[in-house]
């Protein structure tokens, strides 16, 4: 079963003389269940293909098909968000600074019609590992790992099926990173979700997930699987200079 | 432990109970590093007292504001029953600054509930919509802004006739650009922010991001101000007032109180000055307050 599937995926932003082509005839699948990395330098486009397939990059051409229903232009229906959630880099900046951890949570559920809202808001918490005591929070009230943990439960609200992860532990400090990639990977093995994961960071990415796909310049190099990753089994230079530099 | 510790200690808590206990536990952290600042303190107590005498007007005044005295008139300061003196008719200046107080009161509310009420909705549609809407909404504000703001006041009471109520129009008409562009300038800044892109993912629709998203960040920048612009309006308002636009006597507006005294300046300064004083004390007092608030109130200061 494919999750996602993108093919031929061109954005660009700006027009005419002005425009910039952030990303170049990209295509892969994802597979139910499956975790996929997108792995690149800055620039090479590999957030923009998120922001492309939940509509906040509204140029774009291709074919983006997420759980069999092809998306198009530059609008998602309701019912595209209960499938299809994003986790951002920036846990700083994600958090509206006047709402607390409650406000953000409850107007969410409130968003996607839950019942119930009270009960949901505590579980939430509990399933992304803050306690109840950080319900009434602001965002300037709590440390980076646990923001990203308030932006993490978020996006699990509308109980999605498949989660873009825009490089989630960029921001934290390494000691957090580790924690927070074991929520997210205990979070995937406890619902069954399926991961698009982008990162600069190949030891996260060989921890993360089952394929990646390299990008370069807005284009996608290689597609090859975390085992071959682990030998140094890169077939396209530019990978196997990506590996070396990691090593 | 006494009662009121225990209140403190639930209110200062780290860990509130529920949304009413949260929300009060801030309210009362604002008030606390509010408190802290000596001179918004005495901005907000002048200020009470002003409501308060605006309300108490017909209990204070020793006198009718209206009965005139000519027997007694431009009786100079400390005169038996008359502390402020009388004016050119024989009136008593205290009766009349307490009763003009009201009319203060009336006209700071009234411009204070339009100008940046008119200017958040504008500035806020303008820079989150953008484009077409953008152009045409901030051109409209550049056309008002361009004129002077007394004279564009003078013309629109001049148009409507003369007249408190028309006052107060003219002088929101006037005061809401600033507003505007205020708004538009936070819009801009919030409405590319990852916090709006997380809600449009929850499937929120523009009004809701508007409403609850935009406008809790634009207002504590546009109430601080509105207390600043307070005494700019206060002048305004007295300076309509001074022209003899805005309250018609016998009104006791302080601006046209000033307005009576002008003719009498040299030989009997207390009828001008008096009000005179009375505007400025209010207009310091909205000042101070809006310097205490923009320290509680801004974002950035909290993080």
């Amino acid at each position: 079963m494919t999750m996602l599937d993108v093919n031929g995926l061109n954005v660009w932003f700006g027009k005419n003389r002005d425009r910039v082509d952030a990303v170049k005839g990209a295509s892969f699948q994802v597979g139910t269940g499956e975790s996929f990395g997108l792995v690149g330098e800055s620039g090479s486009g590999k957030s923009t293909i998120l922001r492309a397939i939940t509509g906040l990059a509204p140029d774009w051409s291709g074919i983006i098909t997420v759980d069999g229903t092809p998306i198009t232009g530059k609008k998602r229906p309701r019912g595209f968000f209960k499938t299809v959630q994003m986790v951002f880099q920036d846990p700083y900046a994600s958090l509206h600074p006047r709402h607390s951890v409650d406000q953000v949570l409850g107007e969410t559920l409130h968003l996607h019609g839950f019942d119930d809202i009270d009960g949901r808001v505590a579980k939430l918490l509990d399933d992304v590992g803050l306690g109840q005591k950080f319900r009434f929070r602001y965002p300037h009230q709590l440390s980076g790992g646990q923001r990203q943990r308030v932006a993490i439960a978020r996006a699990l609200a509308p109980e999605p099926t498949l989660l873009l992860l825009d490089e989630p532990t960029s921001a934290l400090d390494v000691s957090v990173q580790a924690e927070i990639l074991n929520l997210l990977a205990d979070l995937r093995a406890d619902r069954g979700l399926t991961y698009l994961m982008v990162s600069h960071d190949l030891s996260v990415i060989g921890h993360m997930c089952d394929r990646l796909a390299v990008m370069r310049n807005g284009e996608i190099v290689e597609i090859l699987d975390v085992d071959a990753l682990r030998a140094s089994n890169a077939a396209h230079p530019y990978s196997q200079q990506l590996l070396e530099a990691s090593l | 432990m006494s009662e009121t510790q225990t209140l403190r200690q639930w209110l200062l808590t780290e860990t509130p109970t529920s949304r009413r206990h949260a929300k009060l536990s801030a309210l009362y952290q604002g008030w606390l590093s509010f408190r802290s600042n000596t001179m918004a303190m005495v901005g907000l107590g002048i200020l009470i007292a002003l409501i308060l005498i605006a309300f108490a007007a017909p209990l204070l005044a020793p006198h009718d504001p209206f009965s005139q005295d000519l027997g007694n008139r431009l009786a100079p300061l400390g005169t038996d029953g008359h502390i402020f003196g009388t004016d050119s008719l024989g009136r008593d200046i205290l009766s009349r600054l307490i009763y003009g107080a009201r009319i203060t009161l009336y006209i700071v509310a009234l411009v204070a509930l339009i100008a940046p009420v008119a200017g958040l909705l504008v500035g806020t549609v303008s820079g989150y919509v953008g484009g077409w809407a953008d152009v045409v909404l901030m051109r409209i504000t550049d056309i008002f802004l361009a004129f002077p703001r007394l004279v564009l006041a003078l013309a629109f009471v001049a148009a409507l006739g003369a007249g408190i109520e028309n006052a107060v129009l003219a002088i929101s008409l006037t005061a809401w650009p600033p507003y505007a562009r205020i708004a538009r300038a936070e819009t801009l800044t919030i409405r590319s922010s990852d916090y709006i892109s997380a809600i449009k993912l929850q499937g929120a629709g523009p009004i809701r991001i508007i409403t609850k998203h935009i406008w809790p960040l634009c207002i504590s920048s546009l109430i601080v101000r509105v207390t600043l612009d307070m005494a700019g309006i206060i002048l305004a308002a007295a300076g309509l007032g001074f022209l003899g636009l805005g309250a018609q006597p016998p009104s006791p507006e302080w601006g046209a109180m000033i307005s009576e005294g002008r003719r009498f300046i040299l030989d009997h300064w207390w009828v001008a000055t008096v009000p005179g004083l009375a505007i400025f004390t209010v207009s310091l007092a909205f000042n101070l307050l809006g310097d205490g608030l923009r320290d509680v109130l801004d974002p950035k200061a909290g993080e």
